[in-house]
């Protein structure tokens, strides 16, 4: 490389899906800008750079490393140290490395129940022997080496020190936009940065407050899945029975799901002052339900309630989808958990 | 001699009815297990599930929820919306592998110390036979490392 002075940036990809590289790119003509103002030091996705590369680098040498992805592997967590030993500023891009997100859905299972699915009870798989992969395999050429598929998804804060979280799945360019701009304001100018820890490019509300259908006062008998209703198009989804996460969601993606009449799936995490989002969201749903009364006998209630609840399908899954590594809980315990077997 | 196990059971009782029914087990004399930590709240409605969830983190064996009957909640109806998230929790808690005697929900009037007494004995047995969660320590050390092996190939 060579020294231009321009500030340094690094984006790396952990247990990821590539959408939060594709995220920056769809900035528009701001990736030229961005080009302009910063030097790339390590982007696996859109340029050739090597780990040695990183590892080459002085401590502190990458001025911003945006990291996404959840913590998956030994790899990861490798990958998230040296990053973080390298980066003067680390911020947890994406929903994965803000509260752990799809990848860490698995924290509903045990890391042998992934591995059985994906390797020996997969019907598109012929696996005779059961061969499942190995930390070290000896074969006459030497060692070969894979790492170490962990049992819990971890969000980034949970295995290195975090300066900022940007969330979203993936986060909107707007935001990332704006965000980039105050971190070359910094760098360049010496404008003041955020203080550290803070969530950037998200509003510190609720989705709700952004989303422009009609709400009224709640009171929902039964739940639908998608596929089983047709949505209005002006009334809060919740209200029609959709589940929407928006009411334990942060703000800042401008309410876009339910907006075009996709309940909020809930990817820019806990509003601020949540500490759980499930538990957020668990609480909030029950309390609109509508079936039963005070005037009922205990019994009739509790068989109303439990028939309104039961139309709600893996609420476990519904109410953490995002949040898994996030949550008071974290994973569900081995033995006797639906989601082990 | 082995010790026993004495499970720690984290009791939310509402204000009106059920921490009164624990006074008066109390000035009443009754002996039961000294395993529930009663944490007095206004209202059955006002216990968040994120209350329930870091108990369990935190080293609880058990959680108790203990408000008015239905009817007799002092704000009308807080109790229902206290048994409806108690309804959804349970169907996710049985998701995580919590067993279902470590939460319950018990309806208590002020009147009806003695009812408390022996629910809190009777879970504090059901929760004993269950034995520790300590969920820190058993369900989240290490990352992979403490689990069995996976099977070589």
């Amino acid at each position: 490389m060579t020294e231009n002075g321009k500030p340094k940036l690094a984006m790396y990809w952990a247990s990821s899906c590539g959408g939060c590289e594709i995220s920056v790119l769809n900035i528009h003509e701001n990736i030229l800008a961005v080009d302009e103002i910063f030097d790339l030091a390590f982007f696996p996705c859109i340029a050739d750079f090597k780990v040695s590369d990183v590892e080459g680098y002085p401590d502190n040498y990458i001025d911003v490393c945006l990291f996404n992805g959840a913590i998956r592997n030994s790899e990861n967590e490798h990958m998230a140290q040296l990053l973080r030993q390298k980066s003067k500023v680390m911020v947890a891009y994406g929903a994965c490395s803000h509260v752990g997100s799809i990848p860490a859905l698995s924290n509903l299972t045990s890391r042998e129940a992934t591995l059985k699915k994906v390797f020996l009870d997969n019907p598109s798989l012929d696996n005779p022997h059961e061969v499942l992969p190995q930390t070290s395999v000896h074969t006459p050429e030497g060692e070969l080496t894979l790492p170490e598929f962990y049992h819990t998804v971890k969000k980034l804060d949970q295995v290195v020190d975090v300066d900022y979280y940007l969330p979203g799945c993936p986060p909107e360019p707007p935001q990332i936009w704006a965000v980039l701009q105050v971190v070359a304001g910094a760098l360049t100018q010496g404008d003041p940065l955020p203080p550290a820890g803070s969530v950037v490019g998200a509003g510190n509300s609720a989705v709700c407050d952004e989303c422009d259908r009609v709400k009224h006062e709640k009171a929902i008998d039964r739940f639908y899945r998608p596929y089983e209703i047709q949505p209005d198009p002006e009334q809060c989804l919740l209200e029609q029975g959709i589940m929407c996460m928006g009411l334990a969601t942060r703000s800042g993606c401008g309410a876009l799901c339910p907006t075009v009449g996709m309940g909020c799936r809930g990817c820019y995490g806990p509003p601020a002052g949540v500490e759980d989002q499930g538990a957020k969201m668990l609480s909030a749903v029950a309390s609109v339900i509508a079936a039963g009364d005070e005037t009922m006998e205990e019994d009739e209630l509790e068989t109303l309630i439990q028939e309104a609840v039961d139309t709600i399908a893996d609420p476990s899954g519904t109410f953490y989808r995002f949040s898994m590594s996030h949550s008071i809980l974290q994973r569900v315990k081995d033995a006797n958990g639906k989601g082990a077997a | 001699m082995t010790e026993q196990f004495e499970p720690v059971i984290v009791g939310f009782l509402c204000n009106w009815c059920s921490y009164r029914a624990a006074d008066l087990a109390g000035t009443s004399r009754i002996k039961y297990a000294p395993n529930m930590r009663p944490i007095r709240v206004m209202c059955s409605g006002r216990v968040d599930p994120q209350f329930v969830l870091s108990a369990l983190r935190n080293g609880a064996d058990g959680v108790l929820i203990a408000g008015c009957h239905p009817g007799e909640c002092h704000y009308v109806n807080g109790n229902i919306k206290a048994l409806r998230r108690f309804t959804l929790m349970k169907d996710t808690l049985e998701q995580w592998g919590i067993e279902d005697d470590r939460v319950q929900l018990l309806w208590a009037s002020a009147s009806e110390g003695a009812k408390l007494a022996e629910a809190v004995n009777r879970m504090t047995e059901e929760v004993r036979a269950l034995g520790p969660l300590r969920w820190s320590e058993k369900v989240l050390t290490g990352n992979g490392a403490a689990q069995p092996a996976v099977k070589e190939a």
